[in-house]
């Protein structure tokens, strides 16, 4: 425990403590219209995110070129990504109508996740939970309207009793499947890329302020290394958090687009 | 020496054993996916597909108990 200690002091002691970076750095309130309090930092990001999307799509499409160059390459390279990778793969056949909706969640995602890993912003628009229940809640519409029109009506009675199974089971299967399909799904759609972008935000910044505060704070040179060797590894955090945010953004649009495909598959 | 004094939440340290739970499971898919790529490369796109939907299905139950730990608290 001696040789412990000196790293746990600074916890206990010195000045005005450190103050563990905590749920309160999720709020904001205001400060951009004075006395409108919502119209805070992540509504900001959101929008000027469908400004970014907006203007990159409209001009990839108005300069298309036999030959691309650079600009187009990464315009196509994405096309082509959502487009084989996600909607043709896992959506199959009829895949057209869905097609803009997953290329546009997936932007809409991922350029507010890149927000939380890029200076001047710095923080995730969807560690605020109420942006991923609204993404959840158009997928869902989206999901349950997609096998209304291919099945009618009978797709609520596809979607909770599988054909196949005994119609003994079936007062088991019925309440499993609508709980899975109707209330599961949507909750972990928004909880799960709430629940990545919030966990990575608070490691990054605990690595920053844990960092700072044993580089400037802290007495003993041990400690100060330590904080500045901290500080250097928050650029590793910083690249698996790009990982992360990368993937969820697919995450979400494949499981979108897979749950599209279950709700107008043909056979149930 | 006076012992030390840890404040928080233990709601915490219920998380940190329950997502042992997931990373075995996201440790398993993963695995699978190395085995089955060793023995069928030209498999490797379709595994991917499939191995990126169940790590999501697995590690949302991880992100459901982060969202208790941190909110039911």
């Amino acid at each position: 425990m001696g040789s412990l200690m000196p790293v746990l002091i600074p916890l206990e002691t010195g000045g005005e403590g450190f103050k563990p970076p905590g749920l309160e750095d999720f709020e904001f309130n205001g400060g951009f219209i004075p006395g409108v309090d919502w119209v805070n930092k992540p509504l900001i990001q959101a929008l000027l995110s469908v400004i970014l999307i907006l203007v990159f799509w409209l001009i990839a499409s108005r300069r298309l070129k036999t030959v691309p160059g650079k600009g187009q390459f990464v315009s196509e390279f994405l096309y082509t990504f959502i487009r084989n990778g996600v909607a043709r793969d896992t959506i199959g056949h009829g895949w057209q109508p869905y097609f803009p909706y997953l290329l546009g969640l997936f932007c809409f995602i991922w350029v507010n996740n890149l927000f939380g890993l890029f200076p001047l912003f710095m923080f995730p628009t969807f560690s605020n939970i109420g942006y991923a229940w609204g993404l959840a809640l158009l997928s869902w519409i989206i999901y349950n309207a997609a096998g209304v029109k291919k099945h009618g009506l009978a797709y609520f009675k596809n979607s909770v009793l599988p054909a196949g199974v005994p119609l003994w089971l079936a007062p088991v299967i019925i309440p499993v499947e609508a709980l899975s399909n109707f209330i599961i799904r949507p909750i972990t759609l928004a909880l799960r890329l709430f629940g990545n972008l919030l966990g990575g935000h608070l490691v990054v910044l605990v690595f920053v302020v844990g960092g700072t505060y044993l580089l400037t704070q802290a007495e003993g040179i041990l400690l100060n290394a330590a904080g500045g060797f901290t500080l250097l590894f928050t650029f590793a955090i910083f690249a698996l958090e790009l990982l992360v945010v990368s993937l969820q953004a697919y995450i979400f649009t494949v499981l979108t687009a897979s749950y599209v495909a279950s709700a107008t598959a043909d056979e149930h | 020496m006076t012992p030390m004094e840890i404040n928080g939440s233990i709601n915490l340290v219920g998380y940190g054993l329950a997502v042992i739970g997931s990373g075995i499971g996201v440790g398993l898919i993963f695995a699978s996916v190395i085995q089955g790529t060793a023995r069928q490369p030209e498999a490797r796109g379709a595994m991917m597909g499939t191995a990126w939907i169940g790590f999501a299905v697995v590690e949302a139950l991880a992100i459901l108990g982060l969202a208790f730990a941190l909110f039911l608290g």
